[in-house]
């Protein structure tokens, strides 16, 4: 106690001072920084990474250490991608596999969600299942490419059996580890407050572990799109449609590297577009509503 | 100084009806407290954990209803044990307690808001899960903000805010909660000296214009003594109530009689303290 315990505390003030006293204080305790505007060096700043990376590759292949038609550069890629472009076959393989993606992606939420919920509320499944969902995270979904072809054939059935096997179990994953991380202190307020168990589901435990199940979501999306390329490179023919991982294996057959590289590149692309515009402002405006960018190097 | 004797445990058990006006003049404090209806009862109250030494032995206690008691102790005596037996999170090993039957707002040393939640929004869950429709949720989170002083940053998250406002949102959530009883585990310790004088004034201030019966728990005297009505010190290892004391308002605002009755609680809890050396 850094005050002497023998001098007391008195009343005073009267209550018009006191109200501008905690007026006063107020203003200087809370800061109210609101940053308006765009940040150049956000937008900047990958360009010049992007840009020197290339210049990099360019300068690699002027050194003429391997055969071209193997190690294209930077402008025969772009060259192959306009073509592939102007056929419509990029297009279309984009299309398609993004469309996979999304459907994929979006029942695998909606079976992922619940099962997590439950998991992470009620110890005995928890502890039942808990292992088998860490294991499936661990094996590659790709593992699952040869025994769905030979339950589903070449059907898209098969393409989104590999993914739900990649992206549910992340999802549940990342559901139950926000679960996990929610103070305890959070409960017990909620329990003061006089919530039922379906009240501290809805209105504490889901908000405070939404963080940690938006990272989950992000995790499966990546698991999702991972899976759906393996499954169109491998599976291809059939009644299934032409996807990026389709046109990748197209390359491969032609032994044409630059629709390989063109195809590799479109799959980066579609994961980056889907990081920046989906999931970095949802994030960002989570945690920047509970105060938790404060600092960071995003 | 008077010890609490075993024979002032009051006869009646169950539990009595919670009036709404409870509220009382300042002078009144010192009048006779049988007359009052009781708010909480501790009879011989323990708790131990597990197979352990007990935390809590043969707790005797009564606070009247729109009474100010401030709990002292050292560290280690049971304070929030205490508390938790009283909001019913916890039970007790040994005893009877008889507490409001629709249970007791709580308040803690962090203000344990929701983050995701504005100042307004922590107030109006407070209302929800009580059954307060949306309409009403909305009038009665800004009424008590206002009452708090925070009208302004009702739309401000937790983390726009400073410690001591913080604080004043946590109470205007236990105010929301719209129970008789308030408990109070230390809320002001962790701010700064201003900040806990004016927060000071300010719940003495709402205590007075809302009539709650405020259990406010403390390990300093002088914050005990300038809030209490009464200031029952808890003794460590087993926690115990081993002395009480009469606060009046002279105590709050004549220096000299403040600092004598400070001085006297302090001598009382260092003996409570060194006995465990």
């Amino acid at each position: 106690m850094p005050e002497t315990v023998t001098s007391p505390l008195l009343k005073s003030g009267n209550a018009e001072e006191m109200r501008s006293l905690e007026a006063g204080l107020d203003s200087l305790q809370s800061e109210s920084v609101e940053k308006t505007g765009i940040d150049w060096s956000r937008l900047l700043l990958p360009l010049v990474a992007l840009v020197v990376l290339l210049l990099a590759w360019q300068f690699y292949v002027s050194l003429g250490l391997r055969r071209r038609d193997q190690v294209p550069g930077p402008l025969d890629v772009l060259g192959s991608l306009g073509t592939l472009w102007h056929e419509g076959t990029a297009q279309e393989a984009i299309w398609t596999s993004l469309q996979r993606g999304f459907v994929g992606f979006a029942i695998s939420i909606v079976v992922a969600t619940p099962i997590g919920l439950l998991l992470s509320q009620v110890r005995v499944l928890r502890r039942a299942f808990g292992p088998l969902i860490s294991g499936l995270q661990v094996l590659p979904s790709v593992a699952w490419v040869p025994a769905a072809i030979i339950w589903f054939g070449l059907t898209d059935a098969t393409v989104y059996f590999v993914m739900f096997m990649g992206a549910i179990p992340s999802i549940i994953n990342g559901l139950i580890s926000g679960v996990d991380q929610i103070p305890p202190q959070y409960r017990r307020v909620g329990q003061i407050l006089g919530a039922s168990r379906w009240e501290m589901a809805v209105n504490v435990v889901l908000p405070a572990a939404l963080p940690g199940y938006v990272g989950g979501l992000k995790q499966g999306w990546a698991f999702a799109w991972r899976s759906l390329m393996a499954a169109e490179i491998i599976a291809v023919g059939g009644t299934l449609g032409f996807g990026l991982g389709s046109l990748l294996e197209q390359g491969r057959q032609l032994a044409d590297m630059g629709m390989v590289m063109s195809a590799i590149l479109a799959i980066l692309f579609v994961g980056i577009a889907v990081e920046l515009l989906v999931f970095a402002p949802v994030e960002k405006r989570l945690l920047r509503g509970r105060g938790l960018l404060v600092g960071s190097t995003r | 100084m008077t010890e609490l004797l075993a024979e002032q445990r009051p006869a009646a058990a169950g539990v009595h009806p919670q009036g709404a006006g409870a509220k009382q003049a300042d002078g009144a404090r010192q009048a006779d407290g049988g007359s009052r209806a009781r708010a909480v009862v501790l009879e011989g109250l323990g708790k131990r954990f597990g197979g352990g030494a007990p935390v809590l032995e043969d707790v005797n206690a009564t606070v009247h209803q729109g009474e100010f008691v401030a709990l002292l102790g050292a560290s280690g005596c049971g304070k929030s044990t205490l508390l938790n037996i009283i909001s019913g999170l916890d039970v007790p090993t040994s005893g009877a307690l008889e507490v409001p039957v629709d249970g007791a707002a709580f308040m803690f040393q962090d203000s344990s808001l929701f983050p995701w939640l504005s100042a307004r929004g922590n107030v109006e869950l407070a209302l929800k899960l009580r059954g307060v429709g949306r309409v009403e949720r909305r009038a009665r989170a800004a009424e008590l903000l206002d009452l708090v002083n925070l009208g302004h940053s009702a739309d401000k998250r937790p983390h726009e805010l400073s410690g001591g406002m913080r604080q004043r949102v946590a109470l205007a959530r236990s105010l929301a909660q719209d129970r008789p009883l308030l408990l109070m585990d230390e809320p002001f310790a962790a701010l700064d000296a201003i900040t806990r004088d004016l927060l000071h004034n300010e719940l003495e201030r709402v205590w007075q214009e809302t009539g709650r019966t405020i259990i406010f728990v403390t390990h300093n005297v002088r914050e005990a003594v300038r809030l209490g009505q009464r200031v029952l010190l808890l003794s460590s290892r087993p926690g115990r109530v081993v002395a009480e004391w009469q606060v009046s308002e002279e105590h709050r605002t004549n220096a000299g009689a403040a600092g004598e009755l400070t001085a006297d609680i302090t001598a009382r809890l260092r003996e409570e303290i060194r006995r465990h050396a």
